[in-house]
């Protein structure tokens, strides 16, 4: 989806929203018949037609507007990614864990703005999902418009942590761009990062 | 031989996904507001019911169940964060939070912006007064 798209859509008071088409929706067709044949225990090809069938009457009955996907994945950064998210899930439990028993109601925390780079939907979704399972934060709030997170970060005590939240969720980003992120938002980092270096050629 | 090994397993997996489970709801009691409690609601439990369907898929010893396991695992990482999502933008809405145990709110700047131009649009609203402030 462009971004004049996005825009349009999310600020669309028609009441006609812009919906998917059959080849926009492949991904959820896949996704409906392997749910089937898991539920089914059962992964024969007659079970899967059938199921097929059935994903096919469930998007023609019920229309969802469409995923726009980047056309980019990158399986290596995926891996990178994945490890990287079961390593954190495993800290944010153990650190909930010991809060709730060690600190309880004396637990301080801060609701943040982090202004993300994107502007895919997906991806700011996918962003406030694995932010929520990491340690730190959850989404209390979503500007669409300018895909900016309000978020609630637990057990930060002073401004130096929530500059260091900030950045764990734009490191969060930067790993989902690096795994699918459009080439756009791949040329955004690359600057980002030329940046960086430039200023930190000029301290040293 | 290797069944005890995967018995021991999957035991110690349950034991720790219910204790994870256990620490969810100590969070929920200890914690000081609604929307820190909301952490202890999303994240032990996640945990914890990955160690508990491992054990069951370790205990069953079946291929054909990993991938319903794997499922329910990926469904609970879908549907966590969204819950956590609407109880606290609804609790944040109704003024459900203890405002002293916040050190930086940079939404309500945001949030009051928003609710001098609605007043500026259309005229003074009345008040709500059945909310905790």
């Amino acid at each position: 989806m462009s971004a004049q798209q996005r825009l349009k859509d999310a600020k669309d008071e028609s009441g006609k929203p812009y919906r998917a088409t059959l080849r926009q929706e492949l991904p959820l067709l896949g996704w409906m018949v392997v749910v089937w044949g898991a539920l089914w225990q059962d992964f024969t090809i007659g079970n899967l037609v059938f199921g097929l069938l059935i994903a096919l009457v469930l998007v023609k009955v019920f229309r969802l507007p469409p995923i726009i996907l980047s056309g980019r994945f990158n399986i290596w950064r995926a891996v990178v990614f994945g490890s990287a998210f079961m390593r954190d899930v495993v800290l944010a439990s153990v650190e909930v864990v010991y809060l709730a028993i060690f600190r309880g109601p004396k637990t301080k925390s801060a609701i943040i703005a982090v202004s993300l780079r994107s502007e895919s939907d997906l991806l700011v979704t996918f962003v406030g999902h694995v932010l929520t399972l990491v340690p730190g934060s959850y989404v209390v709030e979503v500007d669409r418009r300018s895909s900016t997170l309000y978020l609630h970060v637990l057990n930060v005590k002073d401004q130096t942590e929530v500059e260091k939240a900030r950045a764990s969720v734009m490191m969060i980003e930067e790993r989902l761009i690096r795994m699918m992120g459009t080439t756009e938002e791949m040329a955004i980092l690359k600057e980002e990062k030329l940046a960086s270096s430039k200023e930190h050629g000029k301290q040293s | 031989m290797l069944d005890t090994i995967l018995d021991i397993v999957a035991g110690t997996f349950m034991i720790i996904g219910s204790l994870l489970s256990l620490a969810a709801g100590i969070g929920m009691l200890r914690f000081p507001d609604l929307l820190s409690r909301l952490h202890a609601a999303t994240k032990p439990q996640v945990l914890g019911l990955f160690l508990l369907l491992a054990a069951l898929g370790i205990e069953l010893r079946s291929w054909a169940v990993v991938p319903i396991l794997v499922m329910a695992w990926g469904l609970q990482l879908l549907t966590a964060p969204v819950s956590a999502h609407m109880v606290g933008r609804a609790g944040y809405r109704t003024r459900h939070l203890k405002r002293e145990t916040l050190i930086v709110d940079e939404l309500a700047a945001v949030v009051a912006a928003a609710e001098a131009r609605e007043e500026r649009e259309h005229g003074k609203k009345q008040h709500r007064t059945d909310f905790i402030d």
